[in-house]
């Protein structure tokens, strides 16, 4: 693919990767419709990744970090952001080479931008996934995560998943070459990143850091893990799976509120496992059987 | 003789794993190729992020034939034995050998071709590498047994002379193609064979060779900051880390917004180093490349030639810097809305041991310790000077008494003392600060920082810098003596703190580094030749522990702090004499709720402030430091028993003393008198040991007078002296008693002046009598008289080297 002769827009620069993993075989996905603090708890990711069966999709995942927002005052951090997230079971021998090729297709060229692989292992402590990879640096910059996943909800990934995770709002302002978030071209035709959501960062960090009923968030929390566990006792993981997507989120906002103290958050955190954990854990169950009958030299 | 190559290609291999997998993959190969017996001449191993490669010249082409010989059982041995040994070796009976009516079976291996042996080594390497962490990968991770690497494995080249090494692994078969730089090459490279393996990829943009690639950044970096009239700050580390990320590397210098230079340089290096792996540079000045301020500059390791000569790399590189410095620019700028001492407040929020209260109670405590150091004329104002004090003319010794007032230093002595507890009370603040909290390693340098810029003297804001120093053996041992003061009590109260609640460290576990804190301790009053008494030190900062653990208890129920307070009218500044708390000052219900409520809430420190427990736990921490300066001088090369020599009996608690012993005595060990004289000295003491009289008590205190030789325990010989001898004594005797009048009490006075070179003088000059006095007369004379003056005269000897120091000990 040639370079662009004009930087893309954010939206432009999200199409030309949907059109690009949808050439290389990706079912593209749309957003899982619940908060959640990164592309990989989607079920397409999380879920997906178990069990034997390929797998390959795409989607963009807004991600909310709570803990990040500045009202919209930092230049690079926002509460609210998206990735763009894509998964392949079994990950093919050429991952790299393609996720290079994604990257030429957004324009970047790799004679003109020193591209790396650094080493980086990703480990999710909530999800009780970890995996080894890279984050991947265009001029001393982290654009995307690269990882083979190794576990996820505590089990070993059979077979292995290759995850690309790419920071969209980062890579669009290098690509654009603006430093402030809020100046990031939208579309082509003069909207601004900061005309959509800005008044979305005020408004949700004050919510987050300051205006969140924390009663109300305990109570969320336990609500979650309760029903969590109903889910699990009537065999639906999946519907068990968000309520731990449900109890994440309400830990992170407790932590924008600052009530969890330092002792307590692995408390939370394992709390969160444990929901994930039981769902993935669930869901293998569920599908056990019928996974060794269509791959028979797959055990668990 | 033919050369082997082998290549094994694989995704980014994290550059700090690459210097141990080239030591593996030597390591591994000799092993595979001893095992085979095939010889080997030179092993060269070589590492980029995408390979790692191993060159060996001069392989045989054949291994060479061995005969192998199984020894079975004896012949007419019973028939099961025999069918065991056949089912064994899958040999019939006719096949065996009999000899010496044993049987064996001898098998002729013949040689084997190299590279059928190569060909099962590489797998067998693939499979056993060592890598600190791996993973599965690609469609064969379908089952958790398939291969693990350090990233996806994807190339083999393996070469022996011109021929592939026929040999495959999970599915990736040897060859002789391998891939070039990943954007300034396509397609594959054939390579022939370990000749043209490192030019063939030169050809393709990568250098094989780390080294090489280290030397080229190295240079080129260097290269980069002179022409811009600038020194590059050396840093090995990252030469390594960056050779370790490029295949082609090319350094590029740039520069950021000057006005960042606003910010600490620690915070601008530590940024540019940890976060982003630049290089900096500071400012060209004659006086040389440390002195120069800190440039507006990085250097990056590109891993392309940019086709834009590397601008969009620069400018690239330069806006994720300036982000990260404008996030530490705004932390510096927000921390400094508050003081320190308003930072230090948040300390109270901060556990520093769940036993032990927070680190708000722990910087009471090193404040109250500080100040105690000075006061008690331990760690004195520098103009007071530390050669002076330890003059060996003068008589003192021992412990320095607490400053008098009317001295001309009292007003240096107090302000130390001020500036003491003042820094100790700021040291830990940066904890809470922002920056801290984002770089960890940055604590008590941040620190620093902030209090100058508030305006604190700068000897405070140096012992808020550098109070964390000495940490561990080698690093620098601070000498200002507020920071002297400072770091003594930080490292002193996390000792006896830990030791108060039974943490002291054990075997291999030592959580909290008290090995390296008695060390540190060790290395601070050797620096500074400070004359401390580490019994007395421990018990000081062991009481503060103790009243710091009772004003936590009483700090978390206000009932208690009230009865507390009726019975401990000074509370909580009441110091020592716990045991003799008038209880009795209670009545009634108060005496009741003071034994069912006060006493276990308070009991971690109030047992610990009992004086047995004091004294026991006082006693423990001296000799825990004196076995770390045992095993230290051990380490150091410190001749066997020297330490002991002087330390036993541990009548010297004094660290310098035991210090300038120790050297006094390995100088003198090594000179010709010395060894002759311990020579002398072992023989006497075989004699008297073997004759039942036992050495004087005075050990090495060398407190009493080496003249008089009485011993202190009942010995079946009483010395004497040379005017009660029934006999006319030989000259040789004679000499020998007349040097010991001399030399013994020339020995105790310059020990008791810390004069150790006067010591071992006056001791080198029995040597000539000692050895005379062994040649000449014979101790065990027949007549009683003589025989028992012989050995009184030995003991007196020895009881005089003993008043310097225990040779008994001494090895060798």
């Amino acid at each position: 693919m040639s370079q662009p002769s004009a930087p893309l827009s954010f939206q432009d620069m999200i199409l030309r990767l949907h059109a690009f993993w949808s050439a290389h075989g990706c079912l593209i996905l749309q957003p899982y419709d619940m908060r959640m603090g990164a592309g990989t708890f989607h079920p397409a990711t999380t879920l997906r990744a178990l069990g034997p069966e390929p797998w390959k999709a795409a989607y963009v995942q807004p991600s909310r970090r709570p803990t990040d927002g500045r009202y919209g005052e930092n230049p690079n951090r926002l509460q609210h952001y998206y990735q763009y997230q894509v998964i392949l079971k079994p990950n093919p021998s050429n991952l790299q080479e393609l996720y290079l090729a994604s990257l030429a297709a957004i324009g970047i060229d790799p004679l003109a931008h020193d591209i790396r692989f650094v080493e980086d292992d990703w480990e999710s402590p909530t999800l009780g996934a970890w995996g080894l990879g890279w984050e991947v640096w265009c001029d001393g910059m982290e654009v995307s995560q690269f990882t083979y996943f190794q576990q996820m909800g505590g089990f070993d990934c059979k077979p292995v998943s290759g995850e690309l995770t790419y920071g969209l709002e980062r890579l669009a302002m290098y690509i654009q070459g603006v430093d402030n978030f809020r100046d990031l071209a939208f579309n082509a035709d003069g909207v601004s990143y900061g005309e959509v959501f800005l008044k979305n960062e005020q408004e949700m960090s004050k919510y987050n850091f300051e205006v969140a009923d924390t009663a109300s968030l305990f109570d969320g929390f336990a609500k979650a893990e309760a029903e969590c566990q109903r889910c699990l006792d009537a065999d639906i993981p999946l519907a068990a799976y968000e309520q731990a997507i449900e109890a994440s989120h309400l830990f992170n906002l407790l932590q924008a509120r600052g009530v969890i103290s330092v002792q307590e958050r692995a408390s939370y955190i394992g709390r969160v496992r444990d929901l994930a954990k039981g769902s993935c854990q669930a869901w293998i169950a569920k599908y056990e059987a019928q996974w060794q009958a269509d791959y028979p030299e797959w055990v668990l | 003789m033919p050369d082997f190559l082998l290549e094994l290609r694989s995704e980014e291999i994290p550059a700090r794993m690459q210097a141990g997998a080239r030591a593996d993959l030597e390591k591994l190969f000799r092993k595979e190729m001893a095992t085979a017996a095939v010889s080997l001449g030179d092993v060269t191993v070589w590492s980029t992020p995408r390979r790692l490669a191993l060159i060996a010249r001069g392989l045989p082409d054949a291994t060479a034939a061995v005969s192998e010989e199984l020894k079975g059982p004896r012949v007419g041995a019973p028939p099961q034995a025999l069918e065991g040994f056949l089912r064994k070796t899958g040999l019939s009976e006719s096949q065996l050998t009999a000899r010496d009516e044993v049987l064996y079976a001898v098998t002729e291996k013949s040689g084997r071709a190299t590279i059928d042996v190569l060909a099962e080594a590489i797998p067998a390497i693939i499979r056993a590498f060592p890598w600190p962490k791996s993973q599965r990968w690609g469609t064969a991770s379908l089952s958790s047994e398939s291969l693990r690497w350090v990233r996806p494995l994807s190339g083999i080249v393996a070469l022996f002379d011109r021929a592939v090494v026929p040999c495959q692994v999970s599915g990736i078969a040897a060859g002789r193609e391998t891939l070039g730089h990943r954007f300034h090459s396509t397609g594959p490279i054939q390579i022939d064979g370990a000749d043209d393996y490192a030019a063939k990829l030169r050809a393709a943009h990568v250098i094989v060779d780390h080294a090489e690639r280290q030397d080229f950044i190295r240079e080129h970096a260097l290269a980069a900051a002179h022409a811009e009239g600038l020194v590059i700050v050396a840093d090995e580390g990252l030469v390594v880390e960056n050779a370790g990320l490029t295949e082609w590397p090319v350094p590029l210098l740039g520069r950021f917004d000057a006005a960042f230079l606003d910010v600490p340089p620690e915070v601008i290096q530590i940024t540019a180093r940890t976060n982003q792996k630049y290089f900096i540079c500071r400012e060209r000045t004659p006086e040389g490349a440390e002195q120069g301020a800190l440039a507006n500059a990085f250097i990056c390791t590109a891993n392309i030639v940019a086709t834009d000569g590397g601008a969009a790399i620069i400018d690239g590189n330069r806006k994720v810097l300036a982000a990260r410095l404008a996030d530490a620019r705004f932390f510096w700028e927000q921390d400094r809305k508050k003081s320190l001492s308003e930072h230090a407040e948040g300390l109270s929020r901060i556990t520093f041991h769940e036993k032990l209260g927070t680190v708000a109670d722990k910087v009471e405590r090193v404040a109250k310790l500080a100040r105690w150091l000075v006061e008690q004329g331990i760690v004195v104002p520098a103009n007071a000077g530390t050669a002076g004090r330890i003059d060996a003319s003068s008589a003192s010794g021992g412990q320095r008494s607490p400053v008098e007032p009317g001295t001309t230093e009292l007003a240096d002595v107090a302000q130390l003392a001020e500036w003491a507890e003042r820094a100790a009370r700021l040291c830990k603040a940066d904890l809470v600060t922002e920056m801290v909290g984002e770089f960890p390693e940055l604590q008590g340098v941040i620190g620093g920082y902030y209090a100058r810029a508030e305006g604190l003297p700068d000897a405070v804001a140096d012992a808020i810098r550098d109070h964390y120093k000495p940490v561990g053996q080698g690093d620098d041992v601070p000498s200002a003596p507020v920071t002297v003061a400072v770091s003594l009590a930080d490292k002193l109260d996390t000792l006896v703190s830990f030791f108060a609640i039974d943490e002291q460290p054990t075997g291999s576990k030592d959580p909290y580094a008290l090995r390296r804190a008695a060390i540190s301790i060790k290395n601070l009053v050797e620096r500074n030749s400070l004359r401390i008494n580490l019994f007395v030190a421990s018990r000081e900062a062991l009481t503060n522990v103790g009243i710091s653990l009772v004003v936590a208890a009483a700090r978390s129920n206000p009932r208690i702090d009230e009865i507390l307070s009726k019975t401990w009218p000074n509370f909580p500044a009441y110091h020592g004499g716990i045991g003799e708390i008038a209880v009795t000052q209670l009545r009634g219900e108060d005496l009741t709720l003071w034994k069912s409520d006060v006493l276990p809430a308070i009991a971690p420190g109030w047992n610990l402030l009992a004086p047995g427990r004091l004294s026991e736990l006082s006693e423990s921490l001296r000799s825990f430091i004196f076995e770390r300066m045992r095993v230290q001088a051990k380490a150091d090369g410190l001749r066997g028993g020297i330490f002991e020599s002087v330390t036993t009996p541990p009548t010297v608690i004094d660290v310098y003393l035991i210090t300038q012993r120790i050297n006094a005595l390995q100088a003198f060990i090594g000179t010709a008198d010395g060894t002759n004289l311990l020579a002398g000295y072992k023989r006497a003491a075989n004699i008297l040991k073997k004759e039942g009289v036992v050495p004087a008590q005075a050990g090495t205190g060398g407190r009493i007078d080496a003249t008089s030789a009485s011993g202190g325990q009942r010995s079946p010989v009483e010395p004497g002296t040379t005017n009660e001898l029934s006999y006319t004594p030989e000259p040789a005797e004679k000499a020998l008693m007349d040097a010991l009048d001399t030399a013994g009490p020339q020995a105790a006075t310059a020990v008791v002046t810390e004069d150790f070179a006067g010591a071992m003088a006056a001791l080198a000059t029995l040597r000539a009598p000692i050895d005379a006095f062994f040649d000449g007369v014979t101790v065990n004379d027949p007549e009683t008289a003589k025989r028992t003056a012989r050995l009184s005269l030995l003991a007196r000897f020895r009881d005089a080297v003993h008043g310097v120091a225990d040779f008994s000990k001494i090895e060798g």
